[in-house]
């Protein structure tokens, strides 16, 4: 199964709830039923990918007088390293 | 008083724009700002963008204007009837003859004036619909990424991160910095949000400040803000930090938090949440599979059970054949007896009717021979002829010598 990049969190989880669900009604045929599974394990990788894809990170957002953004990382108690991108 | 200087005075006589010009003098100096309290009647606003009015109480009545470069500075929308306090100064408008009152400032009395302003206002916006309840849209459930619009000084910012970070680390937060409060902080908030909009990164945005005084959170009354909120494709909640009043910004949003930490609670699920009910689900996926193929396994059995059936069909019907056999044997053979023992009977009988039985008073059948047939006529017989002659107990065979006719 290909998940889109751009799934939702939730969707998935409820993708995946659907999945045990059905599989757990036992009605399924054999072959459905290691689609379904092998389906569930893709899309317990991809959440699980989603719950730590974003690094924690703070930035500020500023406007340049070209009207370019910037974000540059705000520093905190924890961390003070400083980045910029364009 | 000469004549000489009567006729002087008379020649010294002012022209009329003078004369208006020295009673503009006098007013002005003695009337140069004063403060006035009246009713607004007869207000007209032509497109000029200045205000005409007639200021007046009960008994009195005096011409007003507000010019507009004073008109634009009004917080709020004068209106007949409006009691008001005008700080202003008193001419003469000479083109006319009319005096006026030069308003610079104006507020109601009574409603304090950001108050009025700030009702006028919210009636607007509620008018456009801006504060509908089918305006407002749903937050993400797990946003990759929160904006925040507030100033980087303040506590909010610092209540925010704190619990955002405690709730679900995995979080990107982009901070767009303005002042929240003085002159111009209402535009500069709009920009952030419109900015927040443009930059794209951000999938909710937080606007807000910590508790303040009433004037404190003025910016996030304005109309620029409520515009701008309005305006965003991205879901704002708005954690304006006073619970008493709800501001206009909390009208609009499309969630109120009360503070900026509560607002931090309603952006983002607790990770560790998420995390478990991920795992919980994949563990019950492995079970399920597990129970799946373990019930498979069951249904194969009974199947494979089920298709022994056949064979011991097979030997059940064998032997109820063996049954049904045997059963027919023995019927056979009791029938047969009963058969045999009903042939011996009528044998007997038979027997005891036997025209035989009769030989054993002594006489005896006579046969041709060949032809085996029973002789009852002499005349049938010749001289010559063999017959059998058959006794009670045996047989003898003889030749006819003589027949007597």
């Amino acid at each position: 199964m290909e998940i889109p990049a751009d799934k939702k969190f939730e969707d998935g989880l409820q993708d995946l709830e659907g999945l045990v669900e059905k599989l757990d009604a036992g009605d399924l045929p054999l072959e459905a039923a290691l689609q379904a599974f092998e389906d569930g394990v893709v899309l317990v990788r991809f959440l699980e990918d989603k719950l730590t894809e974003v690094e924690k990170r703070v930035e500020v957002l500023t406007r340049d007088n070209s009207g370019m953004f910037h974000t540059q990382s705000l520093e905190t108690d924890a961390e003070a390293n400083e980045e910029e991108d364009a | 008083m000469s004549s000489v200087a009567f006729e002087d005075r008379r020649s010294a006589a002012l022209s009329v724009t003078e004369l208006a010009s020295r009673i503009q003098g006098t007013l002005e100096a003695d009337f140069g700002e004063v403060w006035v309290v009246g009713e607004i009647s007869g207000l007209r606003a032509p497109a000029s963008g200045h205000l005409y009015f007639t200021l007046k109480d009960d008994t009195s009545q005096l011409r007003g204007v507000m010019f507009r470069g004073y008109a634009r500075l009004l917080r709020f929308q004068p209106e007949d009837g409006l009691a008001v306090l005008i700080k202003g100064r008193v001419s003469l408008y000479s083109a006319r003859g009319d005096l006026q009152v030069y308003a610079a400032t104006m507020e109601p009395r009574g409603l304090g004036e950001q108050q009025l302003a700030l009702e006028q206002l919210k009636a607007k916006l509620a008018a456009e619909g801006l504060f509908a309840t089918e305006r407002k849209r749903p937050l993400p459930f797990f946003p990759r990424c929160v904006g925040v619009v507030t100033t980087l000084g303040g506590a909010a910012i610092h209540d925010i991160l704190t619990i955002l970070h405690g709730r679900c680390p995995y979080t990107r937060v982009i901070v767009r910095p303005t002042q929240v409060q003085g002159a111009g902080a209402g535009v500069e908030i709009a920009a952030g949000i419109h900015d927040l909009n443009e930059h794209g990164q951000a999938e909710v945005i937080i606007i807000g400040r910590g508790g303040g005084s009433r004037e404190d959170l003025n910016a996030f009354n304005e109309e620029v803000v409520a515009r701008a909120i309005a305006d965003s494709s991205l879901p704002v909640i708005a954690a304006v930090g006073h619970e008493i009043d709800l501001s206009i910004a909390d009208l609009v949003a499309d969630h109120r938090a009360p503070t900026p930490t509560a607002a931090a609670e309603i952006v983002v699920p607790v990770w560790t949440d998420l995390s478990s009910q991920v795992a919980g689900n994949a563990r019950a996926l492995a079970s399920t599979m597990q129970r799946y193929i373990g019930d498979s396994h069951g249904r194969v059995d009974r199947l494979a059970e089920r298709m022994r059936d056949p064979q011991r069909q097979i030997d059940a019907l064998r032997e109820r054949l063996r049954v049904s056999v045997l059963r027919l044997r023995t019927a056979f053979q009791r029938k047969n007896e009963y058969a045999r023992a009903q042939v011996q009977d009528l044998a007997a009988t038979l027997n005891s009717l036997s025209p035989l039985a009769v030989l054993g008073r002594g006489y005896s059948l006579t046969r041709t021979v060949p032809g085996n047939t029973l002789v009852t006529t002499a005349a049938n017989l010749t001289r010559g002829d063999q017959v059998r002659l058959t006794f009670a107990h045996g047989e003898a065979t003889a030749r006819i010598e003589e027949v007597a006719k």
